[in-house]
């Protein structure tokens, strides 16, 4: 779909000489701090059903999440 | 007739619609978004504005406030909802209609006058444009380049959902009309049902000769005769 974010900081990057960037897409990076006692498999199952139903919308976005 | 306008923080057309449907003689109400009830009205507007200030996305927030439940539910009985602008960038989000709306192409915010062709006279929303008329509208935003994937649009196209489109003076869909990017040159929608509606121009910006334009009205006054008409009918007992 159309980026023109990402292709106007593509256009930027070339203007700068930055070599060999093919394509651009500006996302979001939102970081989420969990309780201390909230096991790994339940903040995943939490997070997967938040980032479909709310944190990014699938008509128009893709996530990906990492747990640290 | 009686409008429910939707406030949420940061809705700032809620007293252009409220003014716009008194001006056409109607009566119109805010509902704040607290609230768990429409106070039963005959139509609903969710207004344009910026909603939550449009973090995480337009809308997206909006659509999890608990008068959306009412609303949602107003919609599945059947009542007429139509959201301007933030507010079709909440139906949207909401689910109850389709596609959504993303950044101008031109990464700008567009703030004129633009010309939209009457895609589908026989809905609630269209039904009073004269037929072949242009509709010259405001429009005001930063994200309205509509987006829905090939078979959404072709199923909103085959179903006489496009309601409004960008275009020129001879009511062609050009490129150069189409202010934002929206495919199809998208200004605005219906779902299947017909009775709820989604555009980005602001008919309650063009309701009045000392702003430039009253076609506005036409969309409005569109809403109140299908409602007026439904009411003339006898009821089924």
């Amino acid at each position: 779909m159309l980026d023109p974010q990402g292709k106007t900081v593509q256009n930027a990057l070339d203007h700068t000489g930055c070599q060999g960037v093919a394509a651009v897409h500006v996302g979001k990076y939102i970081e989420i701090e969990l309780a201390p006692d909230t096991g790994r498999a339940q903040a995943r199952q939490a997070l997967e059903q938040a980032c479909h139903r709310f944190l990014s919308n699938p008509i128009i976005e893709d996530y990906t999440i990492a747990l640290e | 007739m009686r409008f429910a306008i939707i406030q949420f923080p940061a809705s700032n057309c809620d007293q252009d619609c409220v003014h716009a449907a008194r001006v056409l003689g109607h009566h119109a109400e805010c509902v704040w978004h607290k609230d768990t009830a429409l106070n039963n009205p005959d139509a609903v507007i969710i207004p344009g504005g910026f909603s939550y200030g449009d973090y995480l996305r337009c809308g997206a927030i909006a659509r999890f406030s608990p008068v959306m439940q009412a609303v949602r539910q107003f919609a599945q009985d059947g009542g007429l909802v139509i959201g301007i602008c933030n507010g079709f960038q909440i139906l949207c989000e909401a689910g109850l209609l389709p596609g959504a709306l993303v950044r101008n192409r031109d990464l700008r915010f567009h703030c004129e006058q633009v010309l939209l062709r009457v895609g589908n006279r026989n809905t609630p929303f269209t039904c009073q444009v004269p037929p072949g008329r242009l509709l010259r509208i405001p429009i005001a935003h930063g994200e309205g380049c509509y987006f829905a994937d090939a078979p959404t649009l072709a199923r909103l196209d085959a179903g006489g959902q496009i309601l409004w489109q960008y275009c020129d003076t001879n009511g062609e869909l050009t490129d150069r009309a189409n202010p934002n990017g929206s495919l199809l040159n998208i200004a605005g929608i219906c779902n299947e049902h017909r009775n709820v509606a989604g555009l980005m121009p602001h008919p309650d910006r063009a309701c009045e000769e000392i702003l430039g334009s009253t076609d506005g009205r036409l969309i409005l006054d569109s809403m109140v005769h299908t409602i007026e008409q439904a009411r003339a009918l006898p009821r089924a007992s």
